[in-house]
């Protein structure tokens, strides 16, 4: 059986897969901004030497990494308002998607603390350091430094694991699509069309990222400029040292 | 309105059969395929390894959920009546393939260009060289990340609930619109991925520690 695409009959809707990936960028913002917040503050948690906070946060980010998103977001949205407590799908889905990511975030935040060599703290101890500051320089910043990458990929799948608050009819990209695709039929065409969006918000979500990344972190900017810079002095060196046996014949 | 009782506790327990099921059909039939990504990936040849990139990126980059509908519209579109299980472990294997061709490359190019060039010296071939010498090594290098992917893929499995699989999710949505408890249903559908993911996970990191893979 042949078929033809009709990607043209999708063409009047444009301003509802736009409102969708808006829709899907600021639940991705939000959850960045909150995720982060928690997952930093489950990190000291879980590093604490309060015994019964550790396991608190520990029992939190097992729990959440351990169960699908889509089951943690249907307990939040329909068990609350079975309870009592109706809120907006997008509030819900913002909360669900910020409880989620905080885990991972928090697993990997703590990872990132845990590495911080103890000859580092030590060493800012002789300095005379006080301890905020100590926690502050030495230990949080640089951790923060090292697990960007992956803290930043982490945002980038949370992104496009808000595809899955549509369950809840959330109206984002692809709550949007399935609007679209009830109204048109063309369900094979909205659906590679919302796929294209995705794509190229992950795409742009990166290159944020790391120019992000550049603008946060000054030992950054200074490591790239400092290895151009020598890579530089290396390639007139050697030009040099070929050059010269040549002059001298 | 109904009570909960063991009906609905073996409707999930069979829910979480099909769970299971397709998470074991797509993580072989995702194995197999990530095998040829990681080959593609490693090729020689500069086009099959671009295009090997161009797909993991791609399939990185857009969420499962709009693969699945993808696939089940896709294969909808040929007149065949697909059955879910079908759509479900196509959808599944191909992101699979994507996340686990990656994994493997990366413990594959973590092993040392001397033991290449050791097992060249000995007359293997560069086929042999890859089968005998290095992927051994890289199995164990990559076990921790495949077994916390393996996780992934179980809690992925719950969105094929969506295209109308009657998996561990799809059952606890059927048994919560008989009853509307909806607080009991999903907890308890909850406390079973738990139960399958979290020794998993403590598996996976209990395995990471021993090979400190991070600290390499």
């Amino acid at each position: 059986m042949r078929y033809t695409f009709n990607f043209s009959g999708l063409a009047p809707y444009w301003e509802m897969f736009l409102d969708g990936a808006l829709m899907t960028l600021e639940l991705t913002l939000a959850s960045t901004i909150f995720g982060l917040i928690l997952g930093v503050l489950c990190a000291i948690g879980k590093r604490s030497r309060l015994p019964w906070l550790r396991t608190l946060c520990g029992i939190y980010i097992e729990t959440v990494r351990n169960t699908p998103f889509l089951v943690q977001i249907f307990i939040f949205y329909f068990g609350l308002s079975s309870l009592g407590y109706t809120m907006p799908a997008a509030v819900a889905a913002v909360i669900t998607m910020v409880i989620n990511v905080g885990a991972y975030s928090a697993e990997i935040i703590r990872a990132g603390m845990d590495a911080v060599p103890p000859g580092q703290i030590e060493a800012a101890e002789c300095l005379g350091l006080s301890r905020p500051r100590i926690y502050w320089h030495v230990v949080m910043l640089p951790a923060f430094e090292k697990v960007y990458p992956s803290i930043t990929s982490q945002f980038v799948l949370m992104m496009l694991m808000s595809s899955v608050t549509s369950q809840i009819s959330a109206e984002e990209l692809t709550g949007a699509a399935n609007n679209i695709q009830s109204i048109t039929f063309l369900s094979l065409e909205t659906y590679i069309v919302v796929a294209g969006l995705y794509l190229v918000l992950a795409v742009l979500l990166k290159a944020l990222f790391s120019l992000g990344g550049l603008v946060l972190f000054r030992r950054r900017r200074v490591v790239g400029r400092a290895a151009r810079e020598t890579a530089r002095a290396t390639r007139t060196a050697t030009l040099r040292r070929t050059a010269a046996p040549r002059q001298a014949a | 309105m109904d009570h909960f009782s063991s009906a609905q506790f073996l409707y999930l327990l069979k829910g979480l059969g099909w769970t299971l099921v397709l998470s074991a059909l797509s993580f072989v039939l995702g194995s197999v395929a990530g095998f040829g990504v990681m080959l593609a990936r490693l090729s020689r040849i500069g086009p099959v390894r671009v295009l090997a990139a161009v797909f993991i990126q791609g399939i990185q980059g857009i969420p499962l959920l709009v693969l699945l509908f993808v696939v089940y519209f896709g294969v909808g579109i040929f007149g065949i009546d697909v059955p879910p299980l079908a759509a479900a472990g196509i959808a599944l294997m191909v992101y699979v393939s994507a996340f686990l061709g990656e994994i493997w490359r990366g413990s594959v190019e973590s092993i040392e260009k001397t033991q290449w060039e050791a097992a060249e010296c000995l007359g293997l071939s560069r086929w042999q060289s890859l089968l005998l010498v290095i992927i051994p090594q890289a199995i164990r290098l990559s076990l921790p990340a495949t077994v916390g992917f393996l996780v992934q893929v179980i809690k992925s499995t719950s969105l094929a609930s969506v295209v109308g699989f009657v998996e561990l999710t799809r059952a606890g949505q059927i048994i919560n619109n008989s009853l509307f408890q909806p607080f009991l249903v999903f907890a308890l559908v909850g406390g079973f991925y738990f139960l399958l993911c979290f020794p998993l996970s403590k598996w996976s990191q209990a395995m990471e520690r021993k090979l400190n893979v991070g600290r390499r």
